[in-house]
C-alpha cells in the first residue's frame, strides 16, 4: 500500500506477565469467558497473595496459547469446558509419550 | 475456479441427512482439528471440512449448492451459470462468521461474501462525537525455526477485513513489514500495537496479534525453547566412537558420539537451542543406521560380526 517501514512488535507476558485484561484482549475473549477457564482450571493465574483479587492477577504468555487452544477446541468441536480441559491434558500427555518414544524408536 | 465436492470433503451421501452431516463433520473434525492432529496436512483439510460444513449444514446453501448438478467433478474448472442468483433475495447469504473470511473462491462465487453484522450500521449512523477504539486483530503467522535463531524481516500479507459502504465485509490484502523478535517460540504472540482496525472519531486503533507456528521443518523440531534433530549414525560410530560433523541453525558444530551409543542417545549441545536469556538447548537424538547386506563382503563382515559377537550384548 504505502511505504514500508518495519513495525517492532513485543511478546506480550513474555518479559512482563499478562494482567486479566491484557489476557483477555490477546485472546479476544471477554473477562467472563476468561473467568470461566480459571474457575475450570484450564488455566492458572499467578496469584501474588492469598487475597489476591482477579485485578491483582498474573498470566505467564503460556497462558495465551492454552486460552486460545481452548477457544478453538470449544467453537470447532463443540466441546464444553471439561472435555476441553480433559483433550488439553490427553494433547500433554501425548507429546511427553511421544517425545520420550522419539528417543526410542530408529525410524 | 476449481469445482468443490462438498460431499467428497465430507465423505457423505448427496442424500445424507443433517445429522449424518453434523455427526461427519464432528468426527472429521476431531480427526483434523489443528490442535489435535498430527496429519500433515490437517490445517488446510480442516479448513476445507469447514466450509463443506458451511454450506452443507445449512438447508438453504445447501438446496443451492445441489442446484449446480451432479456432473461436475472435484477440481473441475467451474464457472457459475448464468443469472446465478442463489439468494434469491438481495446480496446473498448472511450471517457468515469471521472464518468465512478464509473460504475459497468457489465458495465465494456462490455464496457470496460473509456480510457485516449489525454493529458496523450503527457506528456509521453515529454522529461525529462518537469515538471507538478500533478492533484488535489476530491472524497466525508460519516462520521458520531458523529464524528464531537470527530474528529476520518478514513481509507479510495478511486478509485484513474491511467495511464496504454497502456493509459487506471485504478482505483486503495487507502487506506489513514485520521483525521476527529473535528466540520466538511455537504459540506466541507477537503484538503490534495499532495495527489493527481504525478507531472511530478520536479512538485508538485496535492492536495486531500474530500468533506463531512454526513450518515444518525437515531436519529439526522445536519443543519450547530446546530444538531436536535425528543424527544417523553407523553401528561402528556408535561402538567405537566417532566425531561428526553437524549443522545446526547456529553454525556447524563438532559432535562427538561416545564410544558404545546406543541408537537413541540424546546428545546436548547446551544453549543451542532458541536464543533467550537462557536459551534452550540443541539435542542431537542418535539413530542407528544398519548397513543393508546385499553384497558378498557386507554379508561375510556381518557373518563375522555374528561369529565374534553373538550372545554376547
Amino acid at each position: 500500500m504505502n511505504a514500508q517501514h518495519t513495525l517492532q512488535g513485543e511478546i506480550p507476558g513474555y518479559d512482563i506477565p499478562l494482567t486479566l485484561e491484557q489476557l483477555c484482549r490477546s485472546c479476544a475473549l471477554n473477562r467472563d469467558q476468561v473467568m470461566l477457564l480459571v474457575e475450570e482450571g484450564i488455566i492458572e493465574p499467578k496469584t501474588p497473595g492469598a487475597r489476591a483479587t482477579p485485578q491483582d492477577w498474573q498470566f505467564h504468555w503460556k497462558t495465551v496459547t492454552r486460552v486460545r487452544t481452548s477457544a478453538r477446541l470449544q467453537r470447532d468441536l463443540g466441546i464444553n469446558l471439561p472435555g476441553v480441559a480433559l483433550a488439553l491434558e490427553l494433547l500433554e500427555r501425548i507429546d511427553a509419550l511421544e517425545r520420550r518414544l522419539q528417543g526410542r524408536d530408529s525410524g | 475456479m476449481e469445482y468443490k465436492d462438498y460431499y467428497k470433503v465430507m465423505g457423505v451421501a448427496k442424500d445424507a441427512s443433517a445429522d449424518d452431516i453434523k455427526r461427519a463433520y464432528r468426527k472429521l473434525a476431531r480427526k483434523y482439528h489443528p490442535d489435535v492432529s498430527k496429519e500433515k496436512d490437517a490445517e488446510a483439510r480442516f479448513k476445507e471440512l469447514g466450509e463443506a460444513y458451511e454450506v452443507l449444514k445449512d438447508a438453504e446453501k445447501r438446496a443451492a449448492y445441489d442446484q449446480l448438478g451432479s456432473n461436475w467433478q472435484a477440481g473441475q474448472e467451474f464457472r457459475p451459470p448464468p443469472g446465478w442468483n442463489p439468494a434469491g433475495g438481495q446480496g446473498g447469504f448472511h450471517g457468515g462468521n469471521a472464518s468465512a473470511a478464509d473460504f475459497s473462491d468457489f465458495f465465494e462465487e456462490l455464496f457470496g461474501r460473509a456480510q457485516a453484522q449489525g454493529r458496523s450500521g450503527r457506528r456509521n449512523a453515529a454522529g461525529p462525537d462518537f469515538h471507538m477504539q478500533g478492533e484488535d486483530r489476530h491472524a497466525r503467522i508460519f516462520i521458520d525455526i531458523e529464524d528464531s535463531y537470527t530474528g529476520p524481516t518478514r513481509q507479510l500479507s495478511l486478509q485484513v477485513p474491511e467495511i464496504s459502504p454497502e456493509g459487506y465485509v471485504q478482505n483486503r490484502e495487507r502487506t506489513l513489514s514485520v521483525k521476527i523478535p529473535k528466540g520466538i517460540r511455537e504459540g506466541q504472540q507477537i503484538r503490534l500495537a495499532g495495527q489493527g482496525g481504525s478507531g472511530m472519531g478520536a479512538g485508538q486503533a485496535g492492536d495486531l496479534y500474530l500468533e506463531v507456528a512454526f513450518n515444518p521443518h525437515p531436519r529439526y523440531r522445536a519443543d519450547g525453547k530446546d530444538v531436536y534433530v535425528d543424527v544417523p549414525v553407523m553401528p561402528w560410530q556408535a561402538a567405537l566412537g566417532d566425531t561428526l560433523k553437524l549443522a545446526t541453525p547456529g553454525g556447524n558444530v563438532n559432535l562427538k558420539v561416545p564410544a558404545g551409543s546406543q541408537s537413541g542417545k540424546t546428545l546436548r549441545l547446551k544453549g543451542g537451542g532458541l536464543p533467550a536469556k537462557s536459551p534452550g538447548d540443541f539435542y542431537a537424538v542418535l539413530k542407528l543406521v544398519n548397513p543393508p547386506a546385499d553384497s558378498a563382503k557386507a554379508r561375510a563382515a556381518f557373518e563375522h560380526l555374528r561369529n565374534e559377537l553373538e550372545g554376547k550384548s
